[in-house]
Protein backbone atom coordinates (compact mmCIF):
# COMPACT_ATOMS: atom_id res chain seq x y z
CA UNK A 1 0.00 0.00 0.00
CA UNK A 2 1.15 3.33 -0.64
CA UNK A 3 2.16 6.23 1.45
CA UNK A 4 -1.19 8.08 0.47
CA UNK A 5 -3.24 5.20 0.54
CA UNK A 6 -2.23 4.19 4.46
CA UNK A 7 -2.54 7.95 5.62
CA UNK A 8 -6.22 7.88 4.42
CA UNK A 9 -6.87 4.53 5.35
CA UNK A 10 -5.96 6.31 9.22
CA UNK A 11 -8.59 9.18 8.27
CA UNK A 12 -11.30 7.15 6.61
CA UNK A 13 -12.55 6.22 10.40
CA UNK A 14 -12.88 9.83 11.41
CA UNK A 15 -14.67 11.07 7.89
CA UNK A 16 -18.35 11.14 8.05
CA UNK A 17 -20.94 9.82 5.63
CA UNK A 18 -23.95 11.61 6.58
CA UNK A 19 -23.01 15.33 5.56
CA UNK A 20 -25.98 16.68 3.46
CA UNK A 21 -24.87 18.13 0.34
CA UNK A 22 -24.18 22.32 1.03
CA UNK A 23 -23.14 25.45 -1.04
CA UNK A 24 -21.50 28.29 -0.54
CA UNK A 25 -24.19 30.57 0.31
CA UNK A 26 -26.71 28.15 1.89
CA UNK A 27 -28.43 28.80 5.34
CA UNK A 28 -27.09 26.12 7.79
CA UNK A 29 -28.21 24.87 11.59
CA UNK A 30 -24.79 23.29 12.74
CA UNK A 31 -25.88 21.10 15.95
CA UNK A 32 -22.58 21.73 18.34
CA UNK A 33 -21.90 19.09 21.19
CA UNK A 34 -20.82 21.35 24.09
CA UNK A 35 -19.79 19.13 27.21
CA UNK A 36 -20.13 20.80 30.17
CA UNK A 37 -18.43 19.22 33.24
CA UNK A 38 -20.77 15.29 32.89
CA UNK A 39 -23.48 16.75 30.55
CA UNK A 40 -23.29 17.20 27.06
CA UNK A 41 -26.14 19.22 25.19
CA UNK A 42 -26.01 20.75 21.57
CA UNK A 43 -26.12 24.28 20.45
CA UNK A 44 -27.36 25.02 17.13
CA UNK A 45 -25.43 27.74 15.36
CA UNK A 46 -27.86 29.28 12.55
CA UNK A 47 -25.96 31.14 9.50
CA UNK A 48 -24.86 31.59 6.50
CA UNK A 49 -22.04 29.44 4.48
CA UNK A 50 -19.63 31.68 3.45
CA UNK A 51 -16.81 29.96 3.20
CA UNK A 52 -15.67 25.66 2.37
CA UNK A 53 -11.85 24.96 2.12
CA UNK A 54 -9.39 22.08 2.09
CA UNK A 55 -10.57 18.45 1.11
CA UNK A 56 -11.34 15.37 3.24
CA UNK A 57 -9.76 15.16 6.56
CA UNK A 58 -8.86 18.85 6.36
CA UNK A 59 -12.20 20.02 4.99
CA UNK A 60 -13.26 23.16 6.88
CA UNK A 61 -16.49 25.42 7.16
CA UNK A 62 -17.20 28.91 7.83
CA UNK A 63 -20.36 30.23 8.84
CA UNK A 64 -21.35 33.99 9.40
CA UNK A 65 -24.02 35.04 11.23
CA UNK A 66 -25.71 38.40 12.95
CA UNK A 67 -26.03 38.26 16.74
CA UNK A 68 -27.38 41.62 17.70
CA UNK A 69 -26.05 43.73 14.89
CA UNK A 70 -22.64 41.94 15.23
CA UNK A 71 -21.06 39.43 12.83
CA UNK A 72 -20.07 36.23 14.18
CA UNK A 73 -18.04 33.78 12.49
CA UNK A 74 -17.41 29.75 13.74
CA UNK A 75 -15.21 27.96 11.93
CA UNK A 76 -14.66 24.27 12.32
CA UNK A 77 -12.92 20.77 10.32
CA UNK A 78 -16.25 19.60 8.60
CA UNK A 79 -15.54 16.13 10.32
CA UNK A 80 -15.18 17.24 13.83
CA UNK A 81 -16.98 15.20 16.19
CA UNK A 82 -17.66 17.99 17.82
CA UNK A 83 -20.67 18.72 15.33
CA UNK A 84 -23.93 16.44 15.43
CA UNK A 85 -25.38 17.32 12.28
CA UNK A 86 -25.74 19.79 9.37
CA UNK A 87 -28.98 20.87 8.49
CA UNK A 88 -29.64 23.21 5.15
CA UNK A 89 -32.28 25.61 6.18
CA UNK A 90 -32.32 27.57 3.27
CA UNK A 91 -30.57 27.45 -0.31
CA UNK A 92 -29.26 30.81 -1.96
CA UNK A 93 -27.57 32.18 -4.77
CA UNK A 94 -24.34 33.15 -4.67
CA UNK A 95 -21.82 33.94 -7.91
CA UNK A 96 -18.27 33.71 -5.63
CA UNK A 97 -17.15 30.82 -3.84
CA UNK A 98 -16.02 32.96 -0.82
CA UNK A 99 -18.46 35.32 0.36
CA UNK A 100 -16.16 37.50 2.17
CA UNK A 101 -17.63 40.46 0.97
CA UNK A 102 -20.53 39.79 3.20
CA UNK A 103 -18.51 41.34 6.26
CA UNK A 104 -18.78 44.78 4.52
CA UNK A 105 -22.22 44.56 3.59
CA UNK A 106 -24.93 46.10 6.12
CA UNK A 107 -28.53 45.75 6.55
CA UNK A 108 -30.64 44.28 3.12
CA UNK A 109 -27.31 43.84 1.57
CA UNK A 110 -26.73 41.45 3.62
CA UNK A 111 -29.20 39.03 1.98
CA UNK A 112 -28.61 36.83 -0.61
CA UNK A 113 -31.13 35.39 -3.29
CA UNK A 114 -32.90 32.54 -3.44
CA UNK A 115 -31.19 29.43 -5.39
CA UNK A 116 -32.52 29.86 -8.98
CA UNK A 117 -29.97 29.20 -11.43
CA UNK A 118 -29.13 25.08 -11.58
CA UNK A 119 -32.11 24.43 -10.10
CA UNK A 120 -32.25 20.38 -11.66
CA UNK A 121 -28.94 19.98 -9.02
CA UNK A 122 -30.94 21.20 -6.09
CA UNK A 123 -33.90 18.89 -7.07
CA UNK A 124 -34.70 16.37 -4.12
CA UNK A 125 -32.44 18.00 -1.93
CA UNK A 126 -33.88 18.20 2.10
CA UNK A 127 -33.91 21.85 3.06
CA UNK A 128 -35.79 22.29 6.46
CA UNK A 129 -38.71 24.66 6.35
CA UNK A 130 -38.84 27.36 9.44
CA UNK B 1 27.08 4.00 33.78
CA UNK B 2 26.83 7.35 34.94
CA UNK B 3 23.31 7.93 36.97
CA UNK B 4 21.42 10.23 34.96
CA UNK B 5 21.60 8.13 31.86
CA UNK B 6 18.14 6.57 30.64
CA UNK B 7 15.80 5.56 33.83
CA UNK B 8 12.91 4.16 31.58
CA UNK B 9 14.58 1.81 29.05
CA UNK B 10 12.67 0.18 26.07
CA UNK B 11 13.65 -1.07 22.45
CA UNK B 12 14.13 1.18 20.15
CA UNK B 13 12.76 1.05 16.65
CA UNK B 14 13.18 1.94 13.42
CA UNK B 15 10.65 3.17 11.36
CA UNK B 16 9.76 5.65 8.12
CA UNK B 17 8.20 9.08 8.41
CA UNK B 18 5.00 8.51 6.23
CA UNK B 19 3.58 12.12 6.85
CA UNK B 20 1.10 14.28 8.53
CA UNK B 21 -2.42 14.22 9.37
CA UNK B 22 -5.02 15.47 11.71
CA UNK B 23 -6.81 12.86 14.18
CA UNK B 24 -9.93 13.92 16.53
CA UNK B 25 -9.38 13.06 20.25
CA UNK B 26 -12.20 11.95 22.67
CA UNK B 27 -13.13 15.82 23.12
CA UNK B 28 -13.54 16.27 19.93
CA UNK B 29 -10.23 18.44 19.54
CA UNK B 30 -8.37 18.24 16.26
CA UNK B 31 -4.40 16.63 17.33
CA UNK B 32 -1.52 16.93 14.62
CA UNK B 33 0.04 13.51 14.10
CA UNK B 34 2.90 12.33 12.21
CA UNK B 35 2.48 8.49 11.18
CA UNK B 36 5.39 6.54 11.64
CA UNK B 37 5.54 3.19 9.56
CA UNK B 38 7.66 0.29 11.47
CA UNK B 39 8.34 -2.61 9.38
CA UNK B 40 9.34 -5.70 11.23
CA UNK B 41 12.82 -5.38 13.32
CA UNK B 42 14.83 -8.12 13.45
CA UNK B 43 17.65 -8.07 16.05
CA UNK B 44 21.12 -9.06 14.38
CA UNK B 45 23.30 -8.98 17.69
CA UNK B 46 23.60 -8.81 21.09
CA UNK B 47 26.46 -7.44 22.84
CA UNK B 48 26.96 -8.71 26.54
CA UNK B 49 29.46 -7.72 28.99
CA UNK B 50 31.58 -10.86 28.68
CA UNK B 51 32.21 -10.39 25.14
CA UNK B 52 32.05 -6.71 24.63
CA UNK B 53 32.15 -4.89 27.27
CA UNK B 54 28.50 -3.85 27.97
CA UNK B 55 25.17 -4.90 27.25
CA UNK B 56 23.02 -3.92 23.84
CA UNK B 57 20.80 -4.92 21.71
CA UNK B 58 21.33 -4.08 17.84
CA UNK B 59 18.13 -4.33 15.60
CA UNK B 60 18.39 -4.05 11.84
CA UNK B 61 15.05 -2.65 9.37
CA UNK B 62 14.37 -1.90 5.87
CA UNK B 63 14.43 -4.26 2.62
CA UNK B 64 18.28 -4.30 0.79
CA UNK B 65 18.83 -6.10 -2.25
CA UNK B 66 21.90 -8.44 -1.82
CA UNK B 67 24.00 -6.66 -4.48
CA UNK B 68 23.28 -3.16 -3.39
CA UNK B 69 24.45 -4.40 0.00
CA UNK B 70 28.03 -5.30 1.30
CA UNK B 71 29.74 -8.92 2.02
CA UNK B 72 30.33 -8.16 6.00
CA UNK B 73 26.93 -6.90 6.14
CA UNK B 74 25.44 -9.66 4.59
CA UNK B 75 27.15 -12.14 7.01
CA UNK B 76 26.60 -10.61 9.45
CA UNK B 77 22.50 -10.43 9.29
CA UNK B 78 22.95 -14.24 7.44
CA UNK B 79 23.83 -15.12 11.63
CA UNK B 80 20.47 -13.42 12.75
CA UNK B 81 18.72 -15.67 9.68
CA UNK B 82 17.83 -12.48 7.98
CA UNK B 83 18.36 -11.07 4.64
CA UNK B 84 20.39 -8.08 4.62
CA UNK B 85 18.98 -5.06 6.08
CA UNK B 86 19.79 -1.34 5.02
CA UNK B 87 19.61 0.21 8.74
CA UNK B 88 21.25 -0.97 12.08
CA UNK B 89 21.44 0.74 15.34
CA UNK B 90 21.96 -0.19 18.88
CA UNK B 91 20.29 0.50 22.27
CA UNK B 92 21.76 -0.38 25.66
CA UNK B 93 19.90 -2.36 28.02
CA UNK B 94 20.94 -4.49 31.13
CA UNK B 95 22.32 -7.84 31.41
CA UNK B 96 19.13 -9.14 32.21
CA UNK B 97 17.22 -7.75 30.18
CA UNK B 98 19.69 -8.48 27.31
CA UNK B 99 19.01 -11.86 27.84
CA UNK B 100 15.18 -11.14 26.56
CA UNK B 101 16.47 -11.23 23.30
CA UNK B 102 17.44 -13.57 21.20
CA UNK B 103 19.03 -13.29 17.49
CA UNK B 104 16.09 -12.66 14.95
CA UNK B 105 13.79 -12.03 17.07
CA UNK B 106 11.38 -9.86 15.59
CA UNK B 107 9.80 -6.57 17.21
CA UNK B 108 6.90 -4.90 16.07
CA UNK B 109 4.89 -1.53 17.17
CA UNK B 110 3.77 -3.23 20.26
CA UNK B 111 6.64 -2.95 22.33
CA UNK B 112 5.40 0.43 22.93
CA UNK B 113 2.22 -0.86 24.14
CA UNK B 114 1.86 1.30 28.20
CA UNK B 115 4.13 3.92 26.53
CA UNK B 116 2.45 7.55 26.47
CA UNK B 117 5.75 9.32 25.09
CA UNK B 118 8.21 8.84 23.15
CA UNK B 119 11.19 10.35 21.65
CA UNK B 120 12.03 10.44 17.55
CA UNK B 121 15.09 10.57 16.43
CA UNK B 122 15.81 11.44 12.49
CA UNK B 123 17.72 13.71 10.25
CA UNK B 124 16.80 16.60 10.15
CA UNK B 125 15.74 18.29 6.20
CA UNK B 126 18.98 20.12 4.72
CA UNK B 127 18.56 23.77 4.48
CA UNK B 128 21.69 24.14 2.38
CA UNK B 129 23.88 27.97 3.65
CA UNK B 130 21.74 29.63 5.65
CA UNK B 131 21.85 33.19 7.46
CA UNK B 132 22.17 34.42 10.91
CA UNK B 133 18.22 35.15 10.93
CA UNK B 134 16.90 32.02 9.55
CA UNK B 135 19.98 29.73 11.43
CA UNK B 136 20.02 31.02 15.12
CA UNK B 137 17.31 33.40 15.31
CA UNK B 138 18.77 36.61 15.08
CA UNK B 139 16.54 39.60 14.29
CA UNK B 140 18.48 41.63 11.96
CA UNK B 141 18.29 45.12 11.52
CA UNK B 142 15.31 47.25 10.99
CA UNK B 143 13.91 47.58 7.18
CA UNK B 144 14.67 51.90 7.36
CA UNK B 145 15.83 54.39 9.21
CA UNK B 146 18.83 54.88 7.08
CA UNK B 147 19.45 51.07 7.26
CA UNK B 148 21.57 50.09 4.00
CA UNK B 149 22.23 46.85 2.54
CA UNK B 150 22.08 45.63 6.01
CA UNK B 151 19.00 44.48 6.47
CA UNK B 152 19.47 40.48 7.61
CA UNK B 153 23.49 40.72 8.69
CA UNK B 154 24.34 39.55 11.90
CA UNK B 155 25.99 42.98 13.40
CA UNK B 156 28.93 42.81 15.43
CA UNK B 157 31.11 40.03 15.88
CA UNK B 158 33.21 41.34 19.07
CA UNK B 159 36.22 43.58 18.99
CA UNK B 160 39.23 41.77 18.36
CA UNK B 161 40.87 43.38 21.45
CA UNK B 162 37.72 42.21 23.80
CA UNK B 163 37.36 39.33 25.36
CA UNK B 164 34.94 37.96 22.72
CA UNK B 165 37.95 38.33 20.51
CA UNK B 166 41.28 37.44 22.64
CA UNK B 167 44.35 37.17 21.15
CA UNK B 168 43.22 38.98 17.83
CA UNK B 169 40.85 36.70 16.83
CA UNK B 170 36.99 36.16 17.35
CA UNK B 171 35.59 33.70 19.93
CA UNK B 172 35.41 30.20 19.19
CA UNK B 173 31.41 28.85 18.69
CA UNK B 174 30.44 32.19 17.72
CA UNK B 175 27.15 31.96 15.92
CA UNK B 176 27.19 32.72 12.43
CA UNK B 177 26.22 32.08 8.83
CA UNK B 178 26.37 28.33 7.70
CA UNK B 179 25.39 25.37 6.79
CA UNK B 180 21.65 24.31 8.18
CA UNK B 181 19.57 21.38 9.01
CA UNK B 182 20.60 18.12 7.40
CA UNK B 183 21.95 16.61 11.07
CA UNK B 184 20.99 14.51 13.49
CA UNK B 185 17.68 15.84 15.56
CA UNK B 186 16.35 14.47 18.57
CA UNK B 187 12.44 15.36 19.77
CA UNK B 188 11.39 14.39 22.49
CA UNK B 189 8.63 13.51 24.82
CA UNK B 190 6.30 13.58 22.15
CA UNK B 191 2.49 11.93 23.18
CA UNK B 192 2.13 8.38 21.30
CA UNK B 193 -1.51 8.75 20.28
CA UNK B 194 -2.23 5.64 18.31
CA UNK B 195 -0.74 2.51 17.95
CA UNK B 196 -2.06 0.74 14.50
CA UNK B 197 -0.62 -3.45 15.05
CA UNK B 198 -2.72 -4.35 11.78
CA UNK B 199 -0.60 -2.01 9.53
CA UNK B 200 2.24 -1.33 12.30
CA UNK B 201 1.78 2.35 12.55
CA UNK B 202 2.87 4.50 14.90
CA UNK B 203 0.95 8.12 15.34
CA UNK B 204 2.81 10.32 17.04
CA UNK B 205 1.81 14.28 18.20
CA UNK B 206 3.65 16.91 16.39
CA UNK B 207 6.07 16.90 13.70
CA UNK B 208 8.89 14.85 13.43
CA UNK B 209 12.34 15.63 11.48
CA UNK B 210 13.20 14.74 8.07
CA UNK B 211 11.33 14.65 4.84
CA UNK B 212 8.44 11.80 3.82
CA UNK B 213 9.80 8.79 3.78
CA UNK B 214 12.70 9.96 5.74
CA UNK B 215 14.12 6.73 8.28
CA UNK B 216 13.35 7.49 11.96
CA UNK B 217 14.61 5.88 15.18
CA UNK B 218 12.02 6.21 18.23
CA UNK B 219 12.30 5.18 21.70
CA UNK B 220 10.17 5.76 24.75
CA UNK B 221 10.84 8.75 26.47
CA UNK B 222 13.68 9.05 28.40
CA UNK B 223 13.04 12.45 30.26
CA UNK B 224 9.65 13.29 31.26
CA UNK B 225 8.44 16.58 32.99
CA UNK B 226 5.76 16.49 36.63
CA UNK B 227 3.02 16.48 34.35
CA UNK B 228 3.63 14.05 31.50
CA UNK B 229 5.44 11.77 33.95
CA UNK B 230 2.47 11.63 35.78
CA UNK B 231 0.31 10.50 32.93
CA UNK B 232 3.37 7.84 31.80
CA UNK B 233 2.64 6.30 35.54
CA UNK B 234 -0.95 6.21 35.23
CA UNK B 235 -0.95 4.83 31.61
CA UNK B 236 1.89 1.90 32.67
CA UNK B 237 -0.68 1.62 35.73
CA UNK B 238 -3.14 0.16 32.92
Amino acid sequence: MGTQQIIESINADALKTDIPRFDIGDTLNVHVRIVEGEKERTQVFSGVLISRKGRGINEMITVRRIVDEIGVERTWPINSPSIAKFEVVRRADARRAKLYYLRDRVGKSRRLRDKRRGLKHVEGMTTIQR
Amino acid sequence: MAKSQVEIRGPHLLGTKLGMTRVFNEAGQSVPVTVIQVQPNVVTQVRTDEVDGYSAVQIASGDVKARNSTMPVIGHDAKAGTAPKRHHREFRVTEDEAAEYELGKELGVDVFEGCAFVDVIGTSKGKGFAGTIKRHGYKGQLATHGVERKHRSPGSIGGHASNAGKAGRIKKGKKMSGHLGNERVTVRSLDLIRIDKDQGLLLVKGPVPGHNKAWVEIRPAVRLYKGKAAKQKEVSAG
